[in-house]
This record gives structure tokens, C-alpha cells and sequence, in this order.
């Protein structure tokens, strides 16, 4: 444990209510954090966490309740009153200035002048050099953000806070985007932090880092306060039923299959980034008949371009591909769904996955509205379209039963069940899967996992790529480790040592 | 009877042409308070207005005519922005359509029922490339078609005015091209109204007559088909569908196994042809030769407003098309008849739009009221 | 090779004559973007500024009132722009093109109030000064339509704009408030986790984009010329934002584009008194295809600011 001060009560947030109109997601919360505590917040996608802490941030206003900072009421009308009084947060998604550099983002908001309000650049950087040493964030002041590891990138957001005299700092889902080994030096960071007296909340929901690194512990229900427990006194299974509402299982059920032909071949395949970069350098990967296979890896580290590639969404520089020993590089997207029967469950789905202004039916035949099934000549046949919805819909059981309403009508789950819906109806041999269960609750998650295994026991091949390692262990045959654009490792996944893949996914050798 | 009337209010109040409505009636209103300020009545400037619009058949037809390439530019851009892209270039492509039109109702021979197809169909095929070079180079080039178009516009401009100092086509010292033939115009009765038969009809018949004082032409019923087509296409084809997501989410789109590249330069090949018709028709019908411009003459400019206040529907701009139509025609009168400045229809024009682009907006102010009441 | 010196003075100095207005509307197309917020509206702007200014300027019989009559009117129309984007949430290109209809119908239906109906203004008895006949007495510096005269003996608004090309990226890039603007330009988000107002800083980078603007106008209408008429400013508020856009969001960029436009102009109308059998219009086009050729040329090479156009509502944020 931590050395806590329990006289010094840091954070207290009483009874709070937040309203968007009809829909409540702070229900009468409360929440202590003292002085030198590691307080983890966990629930799941949707409770309402983030919108607590935005709270306690100033970035959204309570309807009803009560905020404390050091014993003295608070209204934290603007993040300008957290700041004030020592609140810091790091967001999930690092709020950067991409073009900036390490200093200017650091200093943004509370610069240091010369005359003439010009910025006091040098000052700042030693000041910045000075702050990262001490507290063990190693980053070069100069450097430019969009040049940055993800590491990096966060530890400047932690710096931005301590550069403030934050002495309460909000950790919003700070492991989604790390390594196992970059998750270790974030541990030592916040025993750092922790030693210097500052109080953290971390916003989670992955069991294994809150009985590492927290203190104490609030779950949190559909914007409900459920309880709040102290770590040590709990197993993750406890955790995780308070979480859900339910016991759950982490297993996923599936009997073994015998390995079926090669499908797909990928050979020395080279794939450039946005800023041709090669992401993709040489890889090579075989995926059979009736297996999934899981590409386990920390973000950035080729996967999108290797899918996009895949996909027909982005070129390869060279190197093939293969289907049924097929070439299908460079190949337009509408090939590759028609005639080499890839499909795609994409990492971004609402960027890539559907359309929000058209309705279900209309979403479902994304890759298939040209096709005989759906059209006469040049023209869209209606009755077809929307029967093939109806079917899809009572099927895939996506809600609400309404082939007529917006995409963006539907909850994340429900997008993702019509998603792969479509997916599944082009009846493909190959299905990738890219982070298939993001910002899913559990019930959609498990949902989700049945579906790519009912793929695989129906003999066909899936691809599937995650961050999260506990769900490549869990749902894969085979598990393939991904670093800076390599295979560097296949294992089986019975054999699989989470530490072990950990340590590929960061570079190191097995 | 209680569930008709909350599914009309529905529709009305909270749907695109509720918000339209009130965005058109706080325009009128900002108008009047304009007016107001300046030292006019602005009842009576309004009443001017519509005494302008419905007070003779000839002005009601003066109206159409007005509205007519109205119509097609804002169709032109109405369809680009469904496929999310912002044709500033329809003024552009409308003088390339009407520069081609009247070459062709110059220099070719032919009979009228082919001379006319003919020289719409040349009119609309050069704007539909000059559109479609916009939609090349964004789709090739990336280069953004807000800028391109606004740059062909003056290339256009500038094409058109050279065209006219050509000695086989402009007559020199004018500044003006020489008339098209009879064979390619589409007056209707343009002949037969300086016949004997024709005046005496005019004189005879008050209604009729006042009517054909006006350069009555065909080129409505053209606006009206043009919009029914781009509804057709758009909602009941495979290209609509293809079009309408890339417009919406173009990353889907490609996900989905469509040509964003393609779909981008057909959308600006296809509004193009929109808006090179109503240059065309323009010529065909009311001008009958082209004229060099000192400036944009604004029929693109004015049909993004259109198709704005349309909602970016083909049947929406016909009916923003007559609205404008019938402002600029009516508004031209206040002037005599109240001497208040014509150009407070800019000035609704360009609160309408200000409206509408602020939904936000208007539904602040409809729930304050739904509170009060 | 005297009058081949000349001829190349008088070009280049037509060149900053008529580069000059591009230059004002363009920095304030600078600001703008770089805030996030695009402001097609800068044509309207520019019209409704070359009205006030020329008018001001009229009345009062002094262009240094037009011109700061000129910079208030833009910097209004650039606040209704502002109400729109910031506050409501406007499809900023929607909001623009309603500026644009808003700017020239306010400047001709004030200026047929004003001036008897005419769609303009009467000509103004004092022009935009040049700075240096009036320290040094004409002809004193240099001598009178020598090279020299007839580049560097320019309106003050020349001097001005260039002055403020310097300004704007000072600020821009070594202040305070320079850094805040490029921040929420590029990711509102983040400026307003630290507190920053993104609301306050767009709301001054659009009134400042109008007060350019109308400035720009009045470069044209008090200088270049020396009256408002309804076709004077007709797209050139368009090319300031086409060469704002060529210069890579960036103050001297503008700049840069802008003299390329200029010098067209100058160029043409050279041409034009020499009697050169190119014809007038063609040369006209020039820089437009030029233009396009070069955007072109530029593929994947011009970044805008990040959050350039996108709605921010602070109220959808977490």
C-alpha cells in the first residue's frame, strides 16, 4: 500500500448527479480520495466514469451534488478552477497539439513571456527538463508530438499536469494504448508520484492493473455508485461481478478443430504509413481453414496498415498476399469482398464500418447494393433490400427491429451486431476481425466472441486483430505477435504465457 | 386526429423544412427591421413586393422566368453537396454552358428539333468536363474543389469574353455575340408573336397576352424534369446510393468496395451538366446571344443559395428557386415603388441562409417557446 | 534599356498596387483558419469594406476615417460570422456564403441611401497618401517616375500590408496568444482542457479576419481607385482566401501568392498600354490556371490546420 495520509481528504465528490438531457449518467456518486492514495474508478464502457471526472475537471457542470478539494468546497465551473486548485487529467485520448513540440504543448495555456508577450521558450524547457527528471518521465522538450512513441506522448500528458503543480492527477484508461512493459514503468511513475504526496484516480476497467497498482477501489453501474472496496480485500472475480451486475466468465467456450488448407498467404509484404513510413516491413503469415487467428500487439505497430493492406484500403509498396494462392494486393476493396470472399469487421466502425445517416437496410448492403440480389440494372431494388434487412435484423438480433432507422440511432453494440451481420451474410472465408470488441459492454463482447468462433467451427478463417492480449489468449488457436511491422513470434495459444508474448509484443526475444 | 396532428407537427416543426420556414420568415422579419431602421414602411415595401409578383400574369411570368436558371444552378449544387461537395463553381460552368449554347445556336444548321437537343446537349457536355476537371483534380490531385472552382469560375469568365472579340462570333465593338438561330431557341410562340395573328391575340386576350409580353420559354418544364431526375438518381439508383455514401462517409464507402475517386468526378460531371443547361437555356430561351461580362452575373451564386434553402433537394429548389426568383423579380420594384433599395432582398436572402446554416439555433428558440407554452 | 527599367518599375509597382488589397483579406484569411474556423465569407467582408471605406472616406474627406470605417464594417460582419460558427455551431461555408450575400446587399443598399440610389459612391476628394511624398516633398527622393519612383513610392496601405504580413506572423508564431490561436486551430480539445477559451479565441480571430478584410476593400476602393462601385471588388475576396490556401496557411505564403496575383494584373495591364496583340482576357486568366497548375504541383505537400471547419461544441466533448 501506498503511504496514505487518511486525515487528508484530497478529493470528495458527494451525492453528484449529472443529466444530458433526459439520460442520467452520474447517479448520486460519491467518491473519497485522500492525500498519497492510488484510487481506481472501474466499470464499463458507458457508466459513466469519464463523465465523473469531468465533473471533478470542470469540463461538464453537476446537476446536483458537491465537490471537495482539500476539505473546502469547490465549484469547478472550468478546467481553469481544477488547475487552480491542483486537479490534473490525462485523457484516454491524448489531448495534443500534433504540430507542437514537447514544450509548447506542455507550457499551452500558461505560458511564460518576454516583452511583447513573446514566449519565453528556453526558460520553459529547462523548467521542463527539470520536471521530467525528477519524476522520472523521460522526454526530450524539443521534440515534435507526431514524432512521439504513444509512451512518450502520455508522459508528456502527465508532465503538462505536473508543470501545473497538479497535486490530484485523473488517469483516464492510461494502460488501453501501453505495453505489458511500458504498464510496468507507469506503475513506477505513480509510486513516484505517489511518494511526493499526490493523490491519483485512475479510470479503468482492467481488473489486473487496479489489484497492481490501486489502493482502494469505486465501482461504478450504470452511472450508479455500486460500492467502493478497498483492493487488497478483494479478488478480480469479486471486482468483475460488481462491474457487470452478474457472475462472469472469462472463458470462452469453444471445442477444438483440426486445422484446415492454407487460405490466406502472406509473404515479405511491405505496407506504407500515411507518411510512408513502412509500417508493414516483410511480413510473412499463413492462416488456415476452421482457426482464429489472433495477431496480439501494442497499437502503431502495423496492424491497421496490415489489415488495410488486406483490405485493398491501402496499397502495398511490395510483397504479396495470397488467397486460394491468388494474388489479391493491390486490388480494389470491391474485388476483394466479391471475388475473394475477404471480409471485414473494421477496427474504426464508425468511420469505416457504416454510414450514420442511412438507415439499417441501407447499411446492410454496403458491399452488396450492386449486386444482382439487391438491384435490376441501374436501379435499387427496395423490396429486397429491406426483406434482407428484416432477416438480418431477427437474426443477428440487432435492436431495435426497425430496418428504417439511422444507424446513429443505435447504440455502439447494436452497431457493431449490424456490422457483422453484413459481415457474415457475404458468407466470407476469411473474416477479419480488427478490434472487434472496442467499447463494447460485456454482454455485446461475448456476443461478439460467439460470432467469430461459430465462423471458425463453420471451417472458415479468422483474422483476428486486438490490443487487448487477454482477448487474443482467450478467443484465438493461434496467436501471431506483431512488432514494429514483423511477425516476430507464432504461438500456440494453449502454450500461451502472457508474459512471454509481452515481452515480444515490446521487441524483446522469447 | 390527435396523432395526425403530432405526426404533421413532427414533420413540420422539428424536421429540415420547419427549420427552412422559420429560417425564411425571420428572414423577412430581420428584412423589415432593415427597412424599418432605413425609414421605410417596410409593409408597404413588402406589399410592393407581392403586388410586383401577382399583380399582372406577365409579372407572374416574368417570375418563372427568373426562377428558371435559378432552379438549375441550385440543382447543380444541390447535387454536388449530396455527394459532400461544394460546387462554387456552378456560376462557372453556367458560362460555359451558355458560351457553348450560343456557338452552337450560331454556327451550326440545323432543324429545330434537332438544333435544340444539340445545343443543350454540347452546353451541358462542356460544363459537365469544366465541372468534372474540378472533380478530376480533387479525386486525383486532392486539391480542394471550393478553390479549383472558384479559379475555373474566372477562367470561364474570362474564356466567354474573349469568345465575344472573336470576329466569326462577336459583333465587334459590341461586346456582344450575334443572336442564335430561330432554329435553336426555345421561346414558345417567339415567332408567331410578331405575326398579325400573333399581336392581335395579345391585344385580345388579357390574361394570355399579358403572359406572352414575357420571353416566354420551355426552359421550366426543362427545370422541372431536371429535378425530378436528380431525385431519381439519387435515391432510386445504384449510382444515388453510391454517390449519397461517399457524400455522407466517404471512408465507408471506400470500405464498402466503392469508387470514391469515380463517384466524386461523376457528381461534379453530372452537377456540371445542371448547370451548363441552365446557361444554355438561358441563351435558348430570354438572352439569345452572350455579352461580355464585367462581372459574375451570380446565377451559381445564388443557386447555392437555392439549393440551400431547398433543403439540397431537387424538389426543395424548385420551390427555393420561385421564391428567389420572385424576390429578385419583386424586389426589383420596391425601388419605385416605395424608394427603398432593391438589394434588402440580399439582405433576406442572406439572413435566410444564416438561418438555416444554425439549426442550432432555431431549435433553442422553438424550445423556449414550447416552455413558455 | 532606360525604358525597358521603367517598364519593369511600373510592373512591379502596379504589381503592390494591386497586390495590396489580396494581402489584407488574405492575412485575415490566415487568421481565421489558422483558428479553425473557414471564412468564405471574406469576399463579402472585403465588398462590404470597400463601401464603408469609400464612403468614410467621403463624407469625412479623409482616407485614414475610410479606412478605419472600412476595418470596423468587415470586423461586424466578421462577428455575425463569429456568432454563427462559434455560438451556434454553423456549417461554417454555409454561414460564409451567407456573408456574402449579407456584405454586398448591406454596402448597396446603405450606399443607394447615401448616394441617391447609385449602386456608388461619389469619388473621394483625398486618396490613401503616399508616405513619401509627404515626408520627403514629390519628386525630392527619387526622381519622379524613375525605377525607384515608381516602385517604392507607393500608397501607405502598400506599406501598411506589408507591415502587417510581418505582424500577423510575429504573433502567429512567437506570442502568447499567437500559440493559443495555432493550438485551437489544430486541436480545440486540448486548448480547452488547459483552460483555454476556444470560444474567446475564435470569436478574435474571425473579427479580426473581417477587419482585414474590410480593410482589403478599402486598399482597393481608396487607393487603387479612388471611389466604390458594385463591381469592384467582384471575387477578389475569393482569390485573397485561393492565395491564403496557395501559402500554406501561412502569413508570408499569403504573401508571396498574392504579389503572384498581383503581378498578373500588372503584368496584363503593362502589356494592355503597350498594345501587345495578346488578347486582354486570355492574359486575364492567367493566373487562375496558374493557380490551379501550382495547387497541382503542391499535392500532399499543404497540411491545413487540424480542426480547420469542424464543428466544436464544447457541450458533445468529454
Amino acid at each position: 500500500m501506498n503511504s496514505i495520509d487518511f486525515s487528508h481528504k484530497a478529493v470528495e465528490m458527494v451525492d453528484v448527479v449529472k443529466k444530458f438531457g433526459d439520460f442520467t449518467a452520474n447517479d448520486r456518486i460519491n467518491l473519497t480520495v485522500h492525500k498519497g492514495e492510488v484510487h481506481a474508478l472501474l466499470g464499463e464502457n458507458g457508466a459513466g466514469k469519464t463523465t465523473l471526472m469531468n465533473v471533478l475537471y470542470g469540463l461538464y457542470q453537476p446537476t446536483e451534488g458537491a465537490v471537495r478539494i482539500n476539505g473546502k468546497p469547490l465549484s469547478v465551473k472550468d478546467p481553469n478552477v481544477a488547475i487552480k486548485n491542483g486537479i490534473g487529467m490525462v485523457h484516454q485520448h491524448f489531448m495534443l497539439v500534433e504540430p507542437f513540440t514537447v514544450t509548447q504543448n506542455i507550457i499551452l495555456g500558461n505560458e511564460t513571456t518576454k516583452m511583447l508577450g513573446m514566449i519565453d521558450i528556453k526558460k520553459a524547457e529547462s523548467e521542463i527538463a527539470a520536471l521530467s527528471e525528477r519524476y522520472g518521465l523521460a522526454v526530450d522538450p524539443k521534440a515534435v508530438i507526431q514524432d512521439l512513441s504513444v509512451g512518450a506522448q502520455q508522459r508528456v500528458e502527465i508532465l503538462k499536469t505536473l508543470y501545473r503543480g497538479a497535486q490530484i492527477l485523473i488517469l483516464d484508461e492510461p494502460t488501453a494504448v501501453l505495453t505489458p512493459q511500458e504498464i510496468q514503468e507507469l506503475v513506477g511513475i505513480i509510486h513516484n508520484l505517489t511518494r511526493e504526496g499526490k493523490s491519483i484516480i485512475i479510470i479503468t476497467h482492467k481488473l489486473k492493473e487496479i489489484k497492481q497498482v490501486a489502493d482502494f477501489c469505486t465501482i461504478i453501474r450504470r452511472g450508479k455508485h455500486i460500492d467502493t472496496v478497498e483492493v487488497d480485500q478483494v479478488t478480480e472475480e469479486d471486482l468483475a461481478s460488481k462491474m457487470v451486475g452478474r457472475e462472469v466468465s472469462f472463458k470462452v467456450e469453444k471445442d477444438p478443430q483440426p486445422q484446415g488448407d492454407r487460405i490466406l498467404e502472406i509473404r515479405d509484404l511491405v505496407v506504407e504509413d500515411s507518411r510512408g513510413i513502412p509500417a508493414v516491413n516483410g511480413l510473412n503469415l499463413d492462416l488456415y481453414k476452421g482457426e482464429i487467428l489472433g495477431i496480439a500487439g501494442v497499437d502503431g505497430n502495423g496492424q491497421t496498415e496490415l489489415i488495410e493492406a488486406l483490405t485493398g484500403l491501402r496499397p502495398a509498396k511490395s510483397g504479396q498476399a495470397l488467397v486460394r494462392e491468388k494474388e489479391i494486393t493491390n486490388l480494389t476493396p470491391g474485388k476483394i469482398i466479391q471475388q475473394h470472399g475477404i471480409s471485414h469487421i473494421p477496427e474504426d466502425r464508425q468511420k469505416r464500418g457504416l454510414i450514420f445517416e442511412f438507415d439499417i437496410a441501407e447499411n446492410l448492403i454496403l458491399e452488396n447494393y450492386a449486386t444482382e440480389a439487391f438491384s435490376k440494372g441501374f436501379t435499387l431494388d427496395f423490396k429486397r433490400i429491406y426483406r434482407n434487412a428484416d432477416q438480418l435484423i431477427e437474426k443477428f438480433d440487432i435492436r431495435p427491429q426497425n430496418s428504417k432507422l439511422a444507424a446513429k440511432a443505435l447504440s455502439g453494440g447494436n452497431q457493431q451486431k449490424m456490422i457483422i451481420a453484413r459481415e457474415v451474410a457475404n458468407d466470407p472465408d476469411i473474416l477479419i476481425a480488427a478490434q472487434p470488441t472496442r467499447g463494447l459492454d460485456v454482454g455485446a463482447i461475448e456476443y461478439v466472441h460467439k460470432a467469430l468462433v461459430d465462423q471458425r467451427n463453420q471451417g472458415k478463417a479468422v483474422l483476428l486483430i486486438s490490443f487487448e492480449l487477454d482477448e487474443v489468449i482467450n478467443v484465438s488457436d493461434r496467436i501471431a505477435v506483431i512488432y514494429e511491422g514483423k511477425i516476430v513470434g507464432i504461438i500456440d495459444a494453449h502454450d500461451a504465457d502472457e508474459k512471454e508474448i509481452g515481452l515480444m509484443m515490446a521487441g524483446g526475444t522469447a | 386526429m390527435t396523432l395526425n396532428r403530432e405526426y404533421l407537427k413532427e414533420v413540420f416543426l422539428k424536421g429540415p423544412l420547419g427549420l427552412t420556414v422559420i429560417s425564411v420568415v425571420l428572414g423577412f422579419v430581420v428584412g423589415a427591421v432593415v427597412l424599418l431602421i432605413a425609414g421605410f414602411n417596410p409593409i408597404e415595401a413588402y406589399m410592393a413586393i407581392l403586388r410586383g409578383i401577382f399583380s399582372k400574369p406577365k409579372y407572374m411570368s416574368y417570375v418563372i422566368i427568373y426562377a428558371t436558371p435559378l432552379i438549375m444552378t441550385g440543382l447543380s449544387v444541390a447535387f454536388a453537396l449530396r455527394t459532400g461537395l461544394f460546387n462554387i463553381g456552378a456560376e462557372g460552368q453556367f458560362i460555359v454552358g451558355a458560351m457553348v449554347a450560343a456557338m452552337a445556336g450560331y454556327f451550326i444548321h440545323l432543324p429545330m428539333l434537332l438544333h435544340v437537343p444539340v445545343c443543350i446537349l454540347l452546353a451541358a457536355s462542356a460544363a459537365s468536363v469544366w465541372g468534372g476537371l474540378a472533380g478530376y483534380i480533387k479525386a486525383r490531385f486532392g486539391v480542394h474543389e471550393v478553390i479549383s472552382t472558384i479559379m475555373l469560375n474566372w477562367i470561364a469568365l474570362y474564356l466567354s469574353n474573349w469568345s465575344v472579340t472573336l470576329k466569326s462570333f462577336g459583333k465587334q465593338g459590341t461586346g456582344k455575340s450575334y443572336v442564335i438561330q430561330e432554329t435553336a431557341r426555345v421561346d414558345l410562340f417567339g415567332q408567331w408573336k410578331i405575326t398579325e395573328a400573333g399581336i392581335d391575340f395579345i391585344r385580345s386576350h388579357r390574361f394570355w397576352g399579358d403572359i406572352l409580353k414575357s420571353p416566354v420559354n420551355v426552359g421550366i418544364i426543362f427545370a422541372i424534369i431536371l429535378a425530378f431526375v436528380m431525385w431519381y438518381i439519387l435515391n432510386k439508383t445504384t449510382l444515388g446510393y453510391e454517390l449519397r455514401a461517399v457524400g455522407y462517409n466517404p471512408h465507408a464507402a471506400e470500405y464498402g468496395g466503392i469508387n470514391v475517386n469515380r463517384s466524386i468526378i461523376t457528381s461534379m460531371v453530372i452537377s456540371g451538366a445542371f448547370a451548363g443547361t441552365a446557361g444554355a437555356l438561358q441563351v435558348m430561351g430570354v438572352s439569345h446571344r452572350i455579352a461580355k461580362l464585367a462581372a459574375m452575373e451570380g446565377y451559381g451564386f445564388d443557386g447555392i443559395a437555392v439549393s440551400l434553402i431547398g433543403n439540397n433537394t431537387g424538389i426543395g429548389s424548385v420551390f427555393a428557386g420561385v421564391l428567389f426568383g420572385a424576390l429578385k423579380y419583386g424586389g426589383s420594384k420596391i425601388q419605385d415603388a416605395v424608394g427603398a433599395p432593391t438589394e434588402v432582398i440580399n439582405i433576406v436572402v442572406g439572413t435566410i441562409i444564416l438561418f438555416i446554416a444554425m439549426p442550432k439555433l432555431i431549435r433553442m428558440i422553438l424550445q423556449a417557446r414550447n416552455k413558455k407554452g | 534599356m532606360e525604358t525597358l527599367i521603367k517598364d519593369i518599375g511600373f510592373i512591379i509597382g502596379t504589381t503592390l498596387m494591386y497586390s495590396t488589397p489580396l494581402i489584407f483579406t488574405s492575412l485575415g484569411g490566415v487568421i481565421t483558419e489558422r483558428s479553425g474556423v473557414v471564412n468564405i465569407g471574406l469576399e463579402g467582408m472585403m465588398y462590404f469594406g470597400a463601401f464603408a471605406g469609400a464612403a468614410a472616406a467621403y463624407f469625412y474627406q479623409d482616407p485614414w476615417i475610410g479606412l478605419a470605417f472600412a476595418g470596423v464594417g468587415g470586423m461586424i460582419l466578421g462577428l455575425i460570422h463569429a456568432i454563427a460558427c462559434v455560438s451556434f455551431s454553423a456549417e461554417q461555408i454555409v454561414s460564409g456564403i451567407a456573408i456574402n450575400f449579407l456584405g454586398p446587399g448591406a454596402a448597396l443598399f446603405i450606399s443607394r441611401m447615401l448616394f441617391d440610389g447609385a449602386t456608388q459612391t461619389l469619388t473621394i476628394p483625398n486618396k490613401m497618401p503616399l508616405p513619401l511624398d509627404f515626408l520627403f516633398g514629390e519628386g525630392n527622393l527619387f526622381p519622379s517616375s524613375g525605377f525607384m519612383d515608381l516602385v517604392f513610392n507607393r500608397f501607405a496601405t502598400v506599406y501598411i500590408a506589408f507591415f502587417l504580413v510581418f505582424l500577423v506572423w510575429f504573433v502567429l508564431y512567437r506570442t502568447k496568444v499567437g500559440m493559443r490561436v495555432r493550438a485551437v486551430g489544430e486541436n480545440p480539445e486540448a486548448a480547452m482542457t488547459l483552460g483555454i477559451s476556444v470560444t474567446r479565441i475564435r470569436y478574435g480571430a474571425v473579427m479580426m479576419s473581417g477587419l482585414f478584410a474590410g480593410l482589403g476593400g478599402a486598399a482597393m476602393s481608396i487607393a487603387v481607385v479612388s471611389r466604390f462601385s458594385n463591381t469592384l471588388i467582384s471575387g477578389h475576396g475569393f482569390i485573397a482566401l485561393a492565395a491564403m490556401i496557395f501559402g500554406k496557411w501561412k502569413p508570408q505564403g499569403a504573401l508571396l501568392a498574392c504579389l503572384l496575383f498581383g503581378g498578373a494584373k500588372g503584368l496584363e495591364i503593362f502589356l494592355g498600354s503597350k498594345g501587345v496583340p495578346i488578347p486582354g482576357d486570355i492574359l486575364a486568366m492567367l493566373p487562375y490556371i496558374l493557380t490551379i497548375v501550382i495547387l497541382v504541383g503542391l499535392v500532399g505537400q499543404t497540411t491545413p490546420p487540424g480542426a480547420i471547419g469542424k464543428i466544436f461544441d464544447k457541450s458533445e466533448h468529454s
